[in-house]
């Protein structure tokens, strides 16, 4: 188990450490940052100081060493619009996409979860039907077009929702809807197939045979077998709670991390779009980690395996 | 994804057998609905009514119906039809060729990591951890942000979109098909490696990749638009389906049609394609997820 963990402990800040090589070598490919951020018609002494200011005399690898060196102490750079720490910026940003994204994410799993075991243990019911249709059309229509069609309904149509900003909690209904209902029923379709596959195992028959009670099969059975593929969907949206509402945040002006990686990547503030690409990649990186520890315990299978290789 | 196949296999074979011969009415609906997609990308320039920048300004926001401009105008008196029109052919020809570069992409790496094995492997492996990572949106936007955009960077960028997906069913087949007695045997009359993989393993291992296409292709349209939608994939004066309803948006109350006809036409090719990827997986790999 120890060797498990660690293996997947290693591989984590691999992944890590190779965001930051990626930020740093299209950082420097991208240009010469003083005549990004000055202007091509700067003079030439304010180049210099800048070039001085910011290290970009020094050798490539000298300048790449420090730049993993200053991460490493949490110093992202300053925002080069208004000159305050990137860090500072993003981090006052990140409550909001989670008063977006939490919320969300609870709706997804209490209605998707329910919805895919049922419509796995009712095949061609109602439920079944909904939950199909339902997952072909969140996985096809963009969050952006579900949006504005609520928008077109609960706001301009009948006026009841707010269409954007960030005032009240009713401002937050019509994102959180928007996103809900199409991973609620993205996951309700997984979590179908999933059982579904569990329930044509032979186990499940041997569980009948011996004459265990039907919803102790699936309780005891079924369900702990169909939630090791359920654990890693539902990661991935653990993982994406920071970065799964760039869309929709711009789309309803809701000043969280996606609306401000958006304004940044106009402007080309780079400090702070490296800033928010690295926070998303150790979300994404802890929540993958977590869940293959996950893995290990859920499937004693996998634990050994590793135990042995 | 995997309940098509389920079904497949539970239905009894003798009744489903004859039914399989013709694809389901669905299905030929999706096939033609993408015929005509790529019939007015191919023909744009000679089916629009107008250019598409043209500007009408006696009759802006005009509602659809209008016998000049049958899908209305937007903001500037700019026709609705001829700009969905050129939109379908921007937006496919992105999609279309970074699925295309993807596969290719995705697929070399795969042989590779499956021919030298250690040290590539791990690389390749490696790479597709980085990239599973990441959510592709955010790359996008971190790589747009530093490079500022272009046509030809747009499409570059997404056809490094999916190619992990590639990579690691090109590696995994192509490893069991050198364990299999037909690799070995080339290898035995002295093929060369690239002979064994592109003219002997390829093939068999093709209709897998299709299937990895149709995934990848509605997807590819989703996040292009999602881009364009947000100001930062195609830019204007080029328009494409995304960059529509982020234009049309302004005017949804005054004007919903502009943005609902392209919000429209993504959602039917999208959901086309998925549907012809459900039924191509049935049809040709029912192993496959």
């Amino acid at each position: 188990m120890l060797r498990f963990f660690l293996l997947r402990l290693f591989r984590a800040l691999v992944t890590i450490a190779l965001v930051v090589t990626f930020a740093f070598v299209v950082l420097r490919m991208s240009g010469d940052p003083a005549t990004i951020i000055l202007g091509p018609e700067a003079p030439p002494s304010a180049v210099a100081a800048f070039r001085e200011a910011w290290g970009l005399n020094d050798p490539i690898w000298v300048q790449y060493l420090s730049y993993f060196g200053a991460i490493l102490q949490g110093d992202l750079g300053m925002s080069m619009r208004d000159g305050r720490p990137a860090i500072e910026l993003v981090a006052e940003r990140i409550p909001a996409t989670l008063q977006l994204t939490v919320p969300t994410l609870i709706l997804k799993l209490a209605i998707g979860i329910p919805a895919g075991v049922y419509a796995a243990l009712h095949r061609d019911s109602i439920v079944d039907r909904i939950v199909m249709i339902g997952a072909v059309v969140g996985f096809t229509m963009p969050s952006f077009v579900l949006g504005l069609i609520l928008v077109l309904i609960f706001s301009v149509t009948l006026g009841w929702l707010p269409s954007g900003g960030q005032d009240s909690w009713l401002h937050a209904a019509l994102p959180i809807a928007t996103m809900g209902i199409g991973g609620a029923a993205v996951l309700a379709r997984f979590s179908r197939s999933a059982m579904i596959e569990v329930l044509g195992q032979p186990y499940i028959r041997t569980a009948s045979a011996k004459g265990v009670s039907w919803p102790r099969v699936i309780r005891g059975h079924a369900m702990p077998n169909a939630a090791i593929p359920i654990v890693t969907i539902v990661g991935f949206m653990v993982g994406s709670l920071v970065a799964g509402a760039v869309v929709i945040e711009s789309l309803f002006s809701w000043p969280g991390v996606g609306r401000l990686l958006v304004i940044a990547v106009s402007n080309r503030d780079l400090a702070v779009v490296q800033c928010i690409l690295l926070l998303i990649a150790v979300t994404m990186v802890v929540s993958n980690f977590v869940v293959d520890i996950l893995y290990g315990y859920l499937d004693p299978r996998l634990r050994n395996n590793y135990a042995k290789a | 994804m995997t309940d098509t196949v389920l079904h497949s296999t539970e239905a009894t074979p003798a009744s489903s057998k004859g039914k399989r011969r013709l694809p389901p009415f669905l299905v030929v609906l999706g096939f033609a609905w993408l015929a005509l997609m790529v019939a007015i990308a191919l023909s744009a320039d000679w089916i629009r009514p107008y250019n598409f920048t043209a500007m009408d300004l006696q009759n802006r926001l005009s509602l659809p119906g209008n016998p000049a401009h049958l899908l209305g105008t937007d903001e500037l008196g700019r026709d609705v039809l001829s700009r969905l029109i050129e939109s379908i052919r921007v937006s496919l020809l992105i999609a279309f060729s970074a699925t295309i570069i993807s596969a290719v992409f995705g697929t070399l790496l795969g042989f590779l990591a499956a021919h030298f094995r250690g040290i590539v492997e791990q690389i390749v492996l490696m790479l597709a951890d980085f990239q599973a990572a990441l959510p592709f949106l955010i790359l996008s936007l971190a790589v747009l942000a530093f490079f500022g955009n272009s046509l030809m960077l747009l499409i570059c960028l997404m056809g490094f979109f999916g190619w992990e997906r590639y990579a690691r069913i090109a590696r995994g087949l192509a490893i069991s098909a050198n364990a299999q007695g037909y690799a070995g045997a080339v290898v035995q009359l002295g093929a060369t490696p690239s002979r064994v993989y592109f003219k002997h393993i390829l093939p068999n291992i093709a209709s897998t990749l299709i299937v990895s296409m149709t995934l990848t292709f509605p997807e590819i349209i989703l996040l292009e638009s999602s881009l364009s939608f947000l100001g930062l994939g195609v830019q204007p004066p080029m328009t494409s389906l995304g960059n529509m309803v982020g234009y049309g948006r302004e005017y949804l109350t005054l004007a919903p049609w502009i943005m609902l006809m392209p919000a429209f036409v993504i959602m039917f090719t999208t959901l086309s394609i998925s549907l012809i990827g459900d039924w191509l997986r049935d049809k040709l790999d029912p192993t496959i997820r």
